[in-house]
């Protein structure tokens, strides 16, 4: 029992295990429609191109989240402004517009005077998290969460059939950029744990665990939250134990969990069930 | 009149789609629309879903504007059943009930008529007994009978079809036919995308002739000539138009 509860005695894991358990239930609810929606790309894309607005966010003294959050939506918008007026295709456009931001925040980082550690940017700090910090991360983790649920069969809907959704009166354009802002909402909680380079596994590995599991939606959204926060409690610990990187062992749990779905996964895996049938 | 279009123009980023194409459609008919692919087809139909905004020209369908419509649930579009994910995770009741959707409150909480509506529509395509089933377990002809079943829930007096008798089972064919009679009996407008010809000499009352623009339109027996035939397909060999109209070529009835 010592290896669970020892760990509980530092304040600083007590932060980083309630953060990550946080940001997990609300990346792994979120990963369900990017798995869905085929959106893992434009996860990549927003996560990386907060981090401009994240550095200067911290410059000018401004929450973290709000400069990430114009930049993230900015950026999505840029994408689709340039994908619109030129004939270059969309997945090209994404990684121009998302390393030119990245690119952006690095030189950022190097000029502008400010205390924050290019590191802990780029691969998470959860176990030096702030108090406001926290009380951010979980004002995101709400609202993300409570967007999700309150729309979810239209969003459902907006990924499976956009067609219908749009003919009987739902506005599709609207609810585009609600799961886009969404997104980047969720890609600043992530960060705060795995940090800019491995969000996306946050935002796509359990809704890809999930489905191979099931063919239910309401039970996708169970398994990838559940498999999301053990993943995050779980990396949190062998990060500690181990004395390694702590993005690296939460994504490595996730990344781990795939791999059990994939090969044992009753319909889908592939040492059991039939294999991938096409339908 | 049911479906009222004027003189519409489309153009995406200065390709145009359409130009200065006009079309009435009256309560209870079955309407074929016959085109080549890229002829705007599609583009037709996503005017009368709202999807595509008209450059010029008005759409009025049951004399209100398209998002009227719309919101009044009027309009029901039955994809081709090869442009939906059938992997999703989603049952055939989850579909249908998605027909409901525009009617309900903003959690989308189906109430006891909504589970009627649905109940019913099922019924109706005999799809009832496998409505816990997913999605993509079914086979063509009972995936394009969900979606059917999803636009009956939604009672829409206006149907819009992709391809319906695209590779579907003798079965279905018979029963989506059946179905379809019986909606133009009941008023609704019935609006077909089709690349079978034999299907809309055998089955429409009226047809539309698209490339770029309204070339013919009309009764069937009137509009669905030779002639009329080579216009709308420029260069297809003669003998396959002469096959569609009925004539020789062995497949007629």
């Amino acid at each position: 029992m010592n290896w669970l509860l020892e760990p509980l005695s530092h304040a600083f894991m007590v932060r980083a295990l309630l953060v990550s358990a946080l940001v997990g239930s609300c990346c792994g609810l979120l990963s369900c429609y990017m798995t869905l929606k085929g959106w893992a790309l434009m996860g990549d894309a927003v996560s990386h191109a907060v981090m401009p607005g994240v550095v200067l966010a911290y410059s000018l003294g401004l929450p973290f989240s709000l400069g990430a959050f114009v930049f993230g939506v900015g950026s999505v918008a840029l994408i689709g402004f340039v994908k619109q007026k030129s004939r270059i295709k969309e997945d090209t456009v994404i990684g121009l517009v998302f390393t030119g931001f990245f690119a952006l925040g690095l030189v950022l980082v190097s000029k502008v005077r400010s205390n924050i550690d290019l590191t802990h940017i780029l691969f998470g700090n959860v176990l030096g998290i702030s108090l406001a910090d926290i009380w951010q991360t979980l004002l995101i983790s709400a609202l993300v969460v409570a967007v999700l649920l309150v729309l979810r069969r239209d969003l459902l809907l907006f990924c499976f059939d956009p067609t219908h959704a749009r003919s009987i009166g739902i506005n599709t354009g609207l609810l585009h950029y609600t799961l886009l802002s969404v997104l980047s909402l969720a890609a600043v909680a992530g960060l705060q744990t795995v940090g800019v380079i491995l969000v996306v596994a946050m935002l796509v590995t359990p809704g890809a665990t999930a489905y191979l599991l099931t063919d239910r939606f309401d039970r996708m959204t169970q398994i990838a939250i559940a498999s999301s926060i053990l993943s995050s409690l779980l990396g949190v610990y062998i990060s500690y134990w181990t004395d390694s990187s702590t993005a690296g062992c939460v994504v490595l749990v996730q990344t781990g969990l795939f791999l059990l779905a994939f090969l044992l996964a009753p319909r889908y895996g592939i040492l059991r069930g039939s294999g991938p049938q096409a339908p | 009149m049911r479906i009222e279009a004027d003189h519409l123009c489309v153009d995406y980023n200065g390709n145009v789609a359409l130009v200065d194409a006009s079309l009435r459609l009256p309560a209870g008919c079955i309407c074929g629309l016959v085109g080549m692919n890229g002829a705007g087809k599609s583009t037709l139909f996503k005017c009368l879903t709202g999807f595509v905004r008209p450059s010029r020209g008005r759409i009025l369908i049951n004399g209100q504007s398209v998002a009227q419509a719309q919101r009044q649930q009027a309009v029901a579009y039955v994809p081709q059943t090869e442009s939906i994910d059938c992997s999703f995770p989603i049952s055939v009741w989850e579909v249908v009930m998605m027909g409901r959707y525009g009617a309900m409150n903003l959690l989308r909480l189906p109430r006891s008529a909504d589970r009627l509506a649905v109940r019913e529509a099922l019924e109706r395509v005999e799809l009832l007994d496998l409505r816990d089933r997913p999605i993509g377990s079914l086979s063509g002809g009972q995936r394009k009978r969900a979606f059917l079943a999803r636009a009956i829930a939604q009672g829409a007096s206006v149907l819009l079809l992709d391809e319906p008798f695209n590779g579907v089972d003798v079965r279905t064919e018979k029963l989506m036919a059946g179905l379809l009679l019986q909606f133009r009996q009941e008023g609704s407008t019935i609006l077909i995308s089709t690349h079978d010809l034999e299907q809309v000499r055998d089955f429409c009352d009226l047809v539309v002739l698209i490339n770029k623009t309204v070339l013919a339109f009309g009764e069937t027996a009137k509009v669905f000539t030779p002639e009329n035939l080579a216009l709308t397909f420029g260069g297809l060999p003669a003998d396959l138009l002469v096959g569609a109209t009925g004539r020789p070529g062995g497949t007629g009835p």
